[in-house]
């Protein structure tokens, strides 16, 4: 196994080059602030990225010094240790020897360790000494020490690990001007000194354990009082009456918000996309690249922008349950519950939001650690009924299912069968998760473990950081994907030209292509309309709806009478409920597919994924139009 | 401490009086003993605080008992059942 030894020798070999970029790197364990540090010198001036094969996002900032003079830093993911068994392990190892290949080694070290839990996290100290890079330690939450009344000896400190060592608190943002200092000296090439105490076998715990011990002693370290508001808010998140009714209530705050919340502020959105895609399109003579402009990329970037009000608000909500604590809390709640599918408590949230949109959910997974359990969450998201399904749903419900009342008036025959979807999309979902999680991403059980951090206010400044960092993400990295699909999908639906005109959908590519196709969607009930709409219906699953309406000549909404009489002459029953079950299963939204991509580094997944939605849903789709049209 | 007990891979007999973290009552405290765990998942533990020597306090649960959180090194960690069942106390 690979420890550091080999990559100590490299540092002296290192050419004293001044010119070149200098690069700090942050090492922590998880919940040591290592994020609010990185936002606190640096700011905006950030960008993530994914190093190359692997879901490990790290982030990279520059940070300004004085006379003009800038520094790289590198958030590198929280670790324990360095022993390379995990991918982010690994990650954090490689940038520190220098063997990744995107990063020059780093010329120092910013090791952040939490002051309120010393003896522990200075376990991580050994490993990251040995390395021999000049590194400052920075103890954080010192406030939060000094508050509980404990104690350290940080000159001492610095003495024993023959590295400075700052008392900071990244969130408040006390004695940041140490770690600035930090930085300037390490352009002008500070060197490495040796530690005071004999550093212990580094792959070895019980042994660095007791090292730490020792230098907690000699450093006079005074571990702090319990959090007192802590243990107070615990009584009450995690009583057994009072824990899952507050539970219940965030849930249905989230729910709320993402679904019903960002609805007035996505159709205002979407509105101003159309309106001001009119005025563009006004300015360009009527010509086929008109169309491109207005039809393609506008509105395929608007269907973009659109989902942006909704990631926001679910990105600020868990903004707030993470930088509080109160996520880890809910996660305890729901793991019970989760672990009968095979999954664990924090993929409770992101499953929830994907009844919203799969996108923000999908991105939401980033708060589980655990790669296997993450990228099984991020599969079966898709399966849980969003919000572009409904109208499809609506529409056909409408067209082919009679109102008939069952339970009194509130529940009727359609509403029984959209409840049925919703059962139906979560079933699939819980089900593949079984399959996954038995199969090519099974985990040990006992691989649960949920550090409770203490519970904190988060700041305004952490949370817009949050929001600008995903936005940013989203608009940039899924944008051009999508856009480019959009385009695709643009020429589709609009090509070839017709003496410089679009020609009508059918005699489009995509009506060429939906009558090439109408062989292998026969069998589910489909005609070669229903064909080119789910061409189109890529863009975003409600799409077919308008399509089917351009095609049918009718008004392309849900509750267009017209278009409800049109289907149903055209479709039998069996076709629409076919269509139905295609919806629920398929992947129907490129989005989704470039946000899995996004998030999972690689098209691997996204294609495995995209590939068993879609034999799912035209499987599940033939044998639901078979069954139904033996009875009607 | 008997440390070639820990070396066996799995002790046929169980020490009658060998208790596990499950086993402690509220506001109870116990010192870990050994874990009877992978590789992997016991580093993972131990660099969490569950080492053998600590004190261990269970504390709070999700509804039902399971998983509960644990008080260990000044940290505390919510572990499910079977692995709690799997830290043997002194």
């Amino acid at each position: 196994m690979g420890d550091c030894h080999g990559c100590a020798a490299a540092t002296i070999a290192r050419p004293p080059v001044q010119s070149r970029r200098h690069i700090v790197a942050i090492v922590g364990p998880p919940n040591s602030g290592k994020s609010t540090l990185f936002n606190r010198l640096t700011g905006l001036r950030q960008k993530v990225a994914n190093f190359p094969g692997v879901t490990v996002e790290h982030r990279m900032g520059r940070v300004k010094l004085e006379a003009g003079r800038e520094i790289y830093v590198v958030d590198l993911p929280g670790v324990y240790s360095l022993s390379p068994r995990t991918e982010d392990e690994r990650v954090t190892h490689d940038v520190l020897c220098g063997t990744m290949k995107e990063l020059p080694r780093p010329d120092a070290v910013l090791l952040i360790l939490d002051s309120t839990n010393l003896s522990r996290h200075l376990i991580l100290a050994a490993p990251v000494l040995s390395l021999g890079l000049p590194t400052l330690v920075i103890l954080n939450m010192a406030d939060d020490l000094e508050r509980r009344g404990g104690d350290i000896d940080s000159a001492e400190l610095a003495m024993q690990l023959g590295s400075p060592v700052a008392l900071v608190s990244a969130a408040k943002g006390s004695g940041v001007d140490k770690v600035f200092q930090f930085l300037s000296g390490t352009t002008l090439g500070a060197a490495a000194k040796p530690p005071l105490t004999e550093l212990p076998v580094i792959q070895d715990i019980p042994k660095c354990r007791a090292w730490a011990a020792s230098v907690g002693t000699k450093t006079n370290y005074q571990a702090p009082a319990p959090p007192l508001w802590t243990r107070r808010l615990d009584a009450l998140f995690l009583h057994p009456i009072a824990g899952p009714a507050v539970f219940l209530l965030v849930v249905i705050a989230v729910f709320q918000t993402i679904f019903k919340g960002a609805r007035p502020i996505m159709d205002a959105v979407q509105t101003a996309i159309q309106s001001s895609g009119l005025w563009f399109g006004s300015m360009l003579p009527d010509s086929a690249l008109r169309s491109l402009v207005v039809d393609g990329i506008w509105s395929g970037v608007g269907s973009v922008v659109v989902f942006l009000p909704q990631i926001l608000l679910l990105f600020l909500f868990i903004g707030i349950l993470e930088d509080s604590g109160y996520l880890a809390r809910a996660a305890l709640i729901a793991d019970r519950t989760m672990a009968r599918f095979g999954l664990q408590g924090k993929s409770f949230i992101p499953l929830l939001s994907a009844y919203a949109c799969a996108v923000p959910a999908i991105m939401a997974t980033r708060t589980i650690e655990n790669k296997r359990d993450r990228i099984a969450t991020i599969l079966i998201a898709p399966f849980m009924t969003c919000s572009a399904r409904l109208p499809v749903y609506i529409l056909i419900i409408a067209a082919f299912i009679p109102e008939k009342p069952l339970l009194g008036v509130f529940f009727g025959t359609r509403a029984a069968a959209l409840l049925g979807l919703y059962v139906l999309g979560f079933l699939a979902a819980i089900l593949t998760a079984r399959l996954l999680k038995s199969t090519v991403l099974r985990t040990s059980r006992s691989s649960f473990m949920l550090e409770m951090p203490p519970y904190r206010w988060p700041t305004v400044r952490s949370l817009g950081l949050r929001l600008v960092d995903r936005s940013r993400v989203f608009l940039r990295r899924a944008g051009t994907v999508i856009l480019a699909v959009a385009v695709v999908i643009w020429v589709l639906a609009h090509l070839p030209l017709s003496g410089g005109k679009t020609p009508p959908i059918e005699h489009s590519l995509a009506g060429m292509i939906g009558h090439t196709a109408e062989s292998a969607i026969a069998p589910l009930g489909f005609n070669w309309k229903i064909g080119i709409g789910l061409i189109t219906s890529l863009a975003a699953r409600e799409v077919i709806v308008g399509t089917l309406g351009t095609i049918y000549g009718m008004e392309g909404t849900s509750q267009s009478v017209g278009l409800q009489q049109a289907l149903r002459q055209d479709l039998t029953p069996g076709g629409a409920a076919a269509l139905l079950v295609f919806f629920a299963f398929a992947m129907q939204c490129m989005s989704t597919i470039a946000v899995v991509r996004r998030e999972t580094a690689g098209w691997r997944w996204p294609a495995v994924q995209f590939a068993y939605m879609t034999v799912l849903a035209y499987a599940c789709a033939f044998l639901t139009n078979r069954v139904v049209s033996i009875w009607f | 401490m008997q440390t070639s007990f820990k070396k066996k891979p799995k002790a046929p007999k169980r020490n009658p009086g060998a208790r596990n973290l499950t086993e402690l009552k509220h506001g109870e405290s116990g010192i870990i003993e050994r874990l009877d765990l992978p590789e992997e998942d016991s580093r993972r533990l131990m660099e969490l605080g569950f080492l053998p020597g600590h004190v261990v306090t269970p504390g709070h649960s999700a509804p039902g008992g399971d998983p509960r959180v644990f008080r260990v090194d000044g940290s505390e960690v919510a572990l499910r059942r079977e692995t709690a069942l799997k830290l043997i106390l002194r």
